[in-house]
């Protein structure tokens, strides 16, 4: 049922990871993400996990809840798995067919797979933890050094607050509209696509209307209250960077020296 | 001066095509500093028309429209114009921004570029002042219609506006809805002195204001106090409008010959004629 | 021949945070002919309820018999039965003109019983008929297209695509909010007609004491998902308290009368128009005298 959709994956909390900045917390991940990618050992895979393993008990979500975030990629993970095991060349171990199964393909396969894993569990746990409002400011922020290059930072930041507010009136007003036309007989499940398509029109139609009647109202109402653009604008919630978040970037940064050692190292 | 002065108003939408039409025609009105002015009319009678002329979200075909003497026309003076006339809509869902509350009440006071320790004061002050302090933090798809509007009603406030220019706020609310905004209204006319424009067709909720503008075809039809207007009962049935129940009451008793005071506008004036009316017959 | 409803459940989201139970054993049965209201302040669960009794919610427990099939009937004998005793149901949701789509009026009021295989002459028939009903000359309408006429008049349009399909059951949900005195007035009469010509059996959904009182014959009244109070209007009005607790306030002239018994005039408080009202009132005061 269309009411059962809920924005984001926001679970409010208060741990140390809810309170951090915003906007440290994008960059962090957008760097850990790539050190992912640049460090391919197997000691910093540990290491790596381990991080992901002690942030997701910091964040006080249930694992259980964080594990569900990997289901929708799950054959993805598998599939990518599968085919690193038999694409690499090295030593065999078993012949299946034509396909070899090596050493060095389960290596590349655990990587590879772990590697998705972490990726999908830390961008979890980013929109877990930071509601989608602080993830809009953070993107605003983030993206305004770039104005001066034409990037219309603020008007893509309303435009994802104004979304977000209005994602939830729109579900329900679909829902409306469907059930107003199914008992009109309307039957949106049955047929080939071209005639499912076609029996969409009686939802989109309305849908559309409405949607450019809000849009006019809330221009108006926006107007109103003397909206004029980014230009002038000051915020009521400035974004603030704070004792815990200079702690996360310093661990942050330690990890990354450790890690450059160790390759160095060996 | 008067707060609010309309001369020779007239507003044609879609001039020289097939849908032409004259939605306001020379209206002359004017709006004292602290008046309490409701504005009645049936749909299409050019009561929203008017309203937003009062902040210049439409201009005049023809006419003026001033603020304090200032003048909608002029872009320069729009701005000002705007924060001191705070506007309230019929459709709770399509005029509030943000999505938390709190936010969306911080949305006119940052358009204006106010400091963000002020703008915290005045959220919090506008929260309590519509009686929603604790709904801070909610998402307004949460709230029911009559919180939805007091929370536009605080936004409005937020913006140190003198002047609620409300368009048929209670339209799409239940009973208690209804009763929650119209407190809210009474309560900032009574206790801030805040210059209410309360556009309805909810006879009862007129009856509570200083004085009725009743539009009619894009004319002021008629302009006086609420008993004024509402003595007048066939005239109002003949602007698709009609009268509280306590002054229909009168009035049809008054032509079945009982002698009762002709200007009783509530149901407590007319409980006490009655009573009286009972006495002195004994 | 009836609606009934058997002790029905219903729970929004169950098993998340925001589970929300928003029916709770609910039983009544709407007979046929009958014109039965459903008043409750926004959240009391009418909205829920209303959308019960042509299918598109199913209960979660409980039952809900149109003519005594069971809606919810899934087994592969009693599915075709569910649909056509929930084509037997017309449901004019709130503000109903946004549902309008097509080009011309007559093209939409066409939708609902094209969907039920009519085509051709008894189609145009079936338009026909509905338009007049409500009040829309055929000739005149019938190629205009629906977003260019008023808001009452679009409302007309909606309901009339709801009466095309020929319904024996009319669920009305707030059909009035938002009009004007005369259109809400316009629009009662046309119910008032409907009733008459048609012997539809009528669901309302309303807030307006007064509008129930004139037309029902039976009215529920729900609170916190429960049915509060079924009973004739004047029993229901009786119980001030009951409707206080659900958001509701008695019809004016009942609250008059009564206060006027309070101050020892001795009027009859059973009227609720105006002109029974005035009566009582004219007749307590030449008892008085």
């Amino acid at each position: 049922m269309l009411s059962n959709i809920t924005i984001g994956q926001y679970f409010p909390g208060n741990s140390i990871l809810h309170r951090l900045d915003p906007r440290v917390k994008v960059l962090l991940l957008f760097f850990f993400l790539i050190e992912i990618f640049l460090f391919s050992n197997a000691v910093a895979y540990g290491i790596f996990s381990a991080v992901a393993f002690a942030l997701m008990l910091l964040s006080g979500i249930p694992l259980g809840m964080l594990l569900r975030s990997l289901k929708p990629l799950w054959w993805i993970i598998l599939f990518t798995f599968v085919i690193h095991l038999f694409s690499n060349p090295g030593t065999p171990i078993a012949k299946f067919w034509w396909f070899t199964l090596t050493w060095e393909g389960i290596r590349m396969g655990c990587f590879i797979s772990l590697r998705l894993v972490l990726l999908i569990l830390m961008s979890s746990l980013l929109t877990f933890t930071t509601s989608p409002l602080k993830l809009t400011d953070a993107l605003e922020s983030l993206l305004s050094p770039f104005r001066r290059f034409g990037l219309p930072a603020h008007e893509l930041a309303m435009m994802m607050t104004i979304a977000l507010r209005f994602i939830p009136t729109l579900i329900e007003e679909t829902d409306k509209i469907m059930k107003a036309q199914q008992s009109r007989g309307a039957d949106f499940t049955t047929g080939n696509v071209m005639k499912r398509l076609r029996n969409m029109v009686p939802i989109l139609v309305p849908l559309f209307l409405s949607a450019f009647r809000r849009a006019d109202e809330l221009a108006m109402a926006m107007e109103a209250r003397c909206y004029r653009g980014g230009v002038g604008r000051t915020q009521m919630k400035s974004l603030k960077t704070g004792g815990v978040d200079y702690l996360a970037i310093a661990g942050f940064v330690l990890l990354t020296v450790s890690l450059l050692g160790i390759k160095v190292l060996a | 001066m008067a707060f609010i002065k309309v001369e020779n108003l007239t507003h044609i939408y879609h001039p020289g095509t097939p849908q032409e039409s004259v939605a306001l025609d020379k209206v002359n009105l004017s709006i004292e500093a602290g008046e309490f002015v409701a504005v009645l009319g049936t749909n299409g009678s050019g009561k929203s028309t008017l309203a937003r002329h009062l902040n210049g979200l439409l201009l005049p075909t023809e006419g003026r429209c001033f603020i304090r003497g200032l003048d909608t026309c002029n872009e320069q003076e729009l701005w000002q114009i705007r924060q001191q006339i705070g506007m309230v809509f019929q459709n709770p869902d399509n005029q509030l921004i943000a999505a938390v509350v709190e936010d969306d009440v911080a949305f006119g006071p940052e358009n204006l570029g106010m400091d963000p320790q002020e703008i915290r004061a005045k959220v919090n002050a506008s929260l309590q002042a519509v009686n929603m302090a604790k709904y801070r933090t909610f998402a307004p798809h949460l709230l029911s219609g009559g919180q939805k509007q007091r929370i536009a009603i605080a936004g409005a406030l937020a913006m140190d506006t003198d002047c609620l220019v409300l368009d048929e706020p209670t339209a799409m609310l239940d009973p208690q809805g209804r009763e929650e905004v119209l407190r809210t209204v009474q309560k900032l006319h009574e206790e801030r002195g805040i210059t209410i424009v309360y556009i309805t067709h909810f006879m009862e909720e007129a009856s509570v204001a200083d004085r009725i503008v009743v539009m009619d075809k894009g004319q002021v039809a008629a302009d006086g106090t609420p008993r004024e207007i509402f003595a007048d009962v066939p005239g109002m049935k003949k602007c698709g409008l009609d009268v509280p129940l306590a002054v229909e009451v009168v009035w049809q008793l008054r032509h079945q010959g009982i002698k009762l005071p002709e200007d009783i506008l509530t149901e407590d004036e007319l409980v006490e004629a009655l009573e009286a009316y009972t006495c002195q017959s004994n | 021949m009836s609606i009934e409803l058997k002790q029905v459940s219903y729970t929004y989201m169950p098993k998340t945070p925001y589970e929300h139970k928003a029916l709770d054993d609910v039983s009544f049965t709407l007979d046929e002919g009958s014109f039965t209201a459903i008043a409750g302040h926004t959240g009391s669960g009418k909205s829920t309820l209303v959308q019960h009794l042509n299918g598109l919610l199913h209960p979660e427990c409980g039952q809900v018999l149109v003519d005594g099939v069971d809606l919810a009937d899934s087994s592969r004998t009693g599915r075709q039965a569910a649909k056509e005793a929930r084509n037997k149901v017309g449901m004019v949701f709130q503000y109903p003109e946004q549902q309008l789509f097509e080009e011309t009026i007559a093209a939409d009021i066409a939708f609902g019983p094209k969907n039920q295989g009519l085509e051709g002459e008894a189609l145009a028939k079936r338009v026909k008929e509905a338009m007049e009903l409500m009040g829309l000359d055929y000739a005149a309408y019938k190629d205009r297209s629906p977003f260019q006429l008023s808001g009452g008049q679009k409302r007309r349009v909606a309901i009339a695509g709801v009466l095309a399909l020929h319904p024996k059951y009319l669920v009305l949900d707030e059909p009035t909010a938002g009009l004007d005195p005369q259109g809400r007035e316009d629009l009662i009469q046309i119910i008032c007609r409907l009733r008459k010509k048609w012997k539809l059996t009528i669901v309302f959904v309303s807030h307006n004491m007064e509008d129930i009182a004139r037309l029902a014959d039976s009215v529920v009244i729900m609170n916190h998902g429960q049915m509060a109070i079924k009973a004739a209007p004047q029993a229901a009005f009786e119980q001030v308290g009951i409707l206080q607790a659900a958001g509701l306030q008695e019809p004016q002239m009942l609250h008059l009368l009564h206060r006027l018994q309070a101050v020892g005039l001795p009027v009859k408080a059973d009227g609720i128009q105006l002109a029974d009202g005035i009566h009582a009132i004219k007749e307590a005061l030449s008892h008085a005298k």
